[in-house]
């Protein structure tokens, strides 16, 4: 009968010594374990920042021939001439510049109309729709925009705007010259089309924050539907909607492929939007893996530092604005 | 009685004046047309890309390299199984990365540190993809001495960290700190935790980021031009020239002839089902998503 005692007994001490053993193995196998995992994911975190850091240093590294060569008058030279190894990026900042500006004189009344409407207008089963489609017009790639733009924007705009558009304005200079259809207005126009959902898409976000209890004291006073959108909520969200404005200004800025497909590609400043021009980003899309030289080369990666500088300005000045409205409030307030 | 109640309340609230209520509809009338204005090209570009890419889509097209100039037929094969392989060296260099950043900050980016990684990945998101493109030439293509499908991968594997990053991160914070709690209180240590449990946990919300990278890169053009380069022919290998079929497309639609124009619309067209199924799968789960209730 004393048999099953230690026996028994053996059991717990086996299952205990486990158990120990056990813990023992996690802990150790934790401790070192933890360390690596910790190190090796700093090691991922790290590179997010290596990677700006090496964008940085390649960009200054090799445009240097050409900020030796030409220091900052290279922004202010209107020539672009390759074969006598003279650079100027004048025309390139002027068409990026005119070309953004247009494209947001076109998209920002369209997409705060959108988000106006979607936010306080439309009946609530037709708003997931509706931001789906202007979310879908972001998925387009920006090659099969130009390509679009190319087979029906620009022949849309040689047959019948842009006639039209000298017949009754050609009086301001801006629409005066040949409707070719390939021009900076058709740049503008279809940077336009590709920007509209970003800047609508933030200025939901930031209309969805304003407090309810706005729009209800201007109800409250009397106020019509659009007085109380105007004054209750629209001067409420207006640094975010800057900040939105100013993400879409910073996509316009950098946007390739459709504009390069558009513009004309001609390094020429002209007052007519009807002129062909060429932008910053389309010119390292055209010449850069045909550049003849290494002063070539490094004049054109000059010029995309610029771009990259200016879009990290513009896009930081962008986030700030919206920090400044959203703050405090859940980042993805889903109505 | 009624009498003085009616005069009394219009004296507090007087009626709306014509000119107002005419604001107001107006306003509501210019909304709608702002509306319609933007989904007018929307649906004029998806009409039109159906229109020209069902017609030009064939056999051919899907299986067959590219014709030289003027002889009809010919498809974009190498281009699609390119961009495939080019999406698919980028994916496995900036998943990993991305996911191990993201996790990085959710879990260990409470400090100065983590504000500075999370800020980079922000200003790397905007980043033009063409600068990224010079980025991956100066790094890989300069050292390689030739266009190559690895730098094409590198350059959208630059684009995709940020996205996957910042996802990753917040779908990991939305993980109940009650989950890693019950974790540490059965021995298991913190790696383990993190890669069984909350990881586990957000992995449809990370897919969902990663399939918005993928998606977003998958249609770009810009970066690829001086990495990838494109090729009329079949290429599978790291180090030389690929096709992709953004750049297919584009060199076709610039191009003076038509039937390389049909075939852009083709091409055009199978790299907008590719990418719209991507952003709906991706709709679809997040409706359907684990964090639906938490």
């Amino acid at each position: 009968m004393p048999s099953p005692q230690p026996i028994e007994s053996t059991k717990v001490s086996d299952l205990s010594s486990a158990g120990r053993s056990a813990a023992h193995f996690f802990r150790e196998s934790g401790e070192i374990g933890d360390q690596v995992f910790k190190f090796a994911m700093l090691l991922c975190g790290l590179a997010v920042l290596g990677t700006l850091v090496l964008i940085v240093y390649e960009l200054v590294l090799r445009s240097g021939p050409s900020w030796h060569a030409f220091g900052f008058k290279f922004f202010a030279a209107r020539d672009w001439d390759p074969v006598n190894e003279k650079f100027g990026a004048l025309p390139f900042v002027y068409g990026t510049l005119v070309s953004s500006l247009l494209a947001l004189i076109i998209a920002v009344p369209l997409s705060i109309g959108v988000a106006v409407f979607t936010t306080e207008m439309c009946p609530p089963a037709l708003r997931g729709p509706l931001s789906f489609f202007v979310e879908l017009l972001a998925a387009i790639p920006s090659v099969v925009y130009g390509l679009w733009a190319i087979f029906v924007l620009v022949p849309l705009l040689s047959n019948y705007v842009q006639p039209f558009l000298s017949r009754s304005l050609g009086w301001t200079g801006f629409f005066t010259g040949p409707p070719y259809g390939i021009s900076m207005l058709a740049a503008g126009i279809i940077l336009a089309i590709m920007i509209v959902p970003i800047i609508s898409s933030i200025t939901r976000e930031v209309l969805m924050v304003v407090p309810q209890h706005q729009r209800e004291a201007a109800l409250a006073l009397g106020a019509t539907r659009w007085e109380m959108i105007r004054v209750g909520v629209l001067r409420n969200a207006r640094a975010g909607i800057m900040g939105g404005v100013i993400l879409g200004l910073g996509r316009a800025l950098g946007e390739t492929m459709a504009v390069t497909m558009v513009i004309g590609n001609r390094p020429e400043i002209a007052k007519s939007l009807f002129a062909p021009g060429y932008t910053m980003a389309s010119v390292l899309a055209n010449e850069f893996s045909e550049a003849t030289g290494d002063l070539n080369l490094a004049a054109l990666i000059e010029i995309g530092l610029a771009l990259f500088l200016v879009t990290i300005v513009v896009n930081a000045l962008a986030r700030l604005l919206v920090w400044t409205v959203t703050r405090g409030q859940p980042s993805r307030a889903n109505a | 009685m009624p009498e003085t109640k009616k005069s009394a309340q219009s004296e507090v609230v007087p009626p709306i004046s014509l000119r107002r209520r005419f604001t107001d509809h107006f306003m509501t009338g210019v909304a709608v047309l702002t509306v319609v204005l933007v989904l007018v090209p929307l649906f004029a570009i998806f009409a039109y890309l159906v229109y020209r890419g069902v017609g030009s889509i064939n056999w051919a097209f899907l299986t067959q390299t590219p014709k030289p100039v003027g002889e009809a037929g010919g498809g974009m094969a190498n281009a699609i199984v390119g961009s495939a392989f080019i999406l698919a060296l980028a994916s496995i260099l900036g998943v990993p990365l991305g996911v191990g950043a993201g996790i990085y900050l959710a879990e260990y980016g409470r400090n100065r540190l983590g504000d500075v990684i999370r800020f980079t990945a922000d200003v790397l998101n905007g980043v033009p993809s063409i600068v990224i493109g010079i980025v991956a030439y100066s790094i890989v293509v300069l050292y390689q001495k030739h266009f190559s499908a690895l730098a094409g991968g590198v350059a959208l594997a630059i684009m995709m960290i940020p996205t996957i990053t910042r996802t990753t991160e917040e779908m990991l914070l939305l993980v109940p700190q009650a989950l890693r709690e019950a974790a540490y209180g059965l021995g298991i240590p913190r790696w383990r935790t993190t890669l069984s449990i909350t990881l586990r946990t957000a992995t449809s919300g990370v897919l969902t980021g990663i399939m918005l990278a993928f998606a977003r890169v998958a249609g770009e053009t810009a970066p690829l031009l001086f990495t990838a380069f494109g090729n009329q022919f079949w290429n599978l290998r790291v180090d030389q020239p690929t096709a992709a079929l953004p750049l297919q497309i584009f060199n076709y639609a610039i191009s003076p002839y038509d039937e390389w124009h049909r075939q852009a619309w083709a091409g055009a067209l199978v790299l907008i089902v590719l990418i719209v199924t991507a952003v709906a799968a991706v709709r679809l789960a997040v409706r359907r998503g684990t964090f639906g209730a938490a």
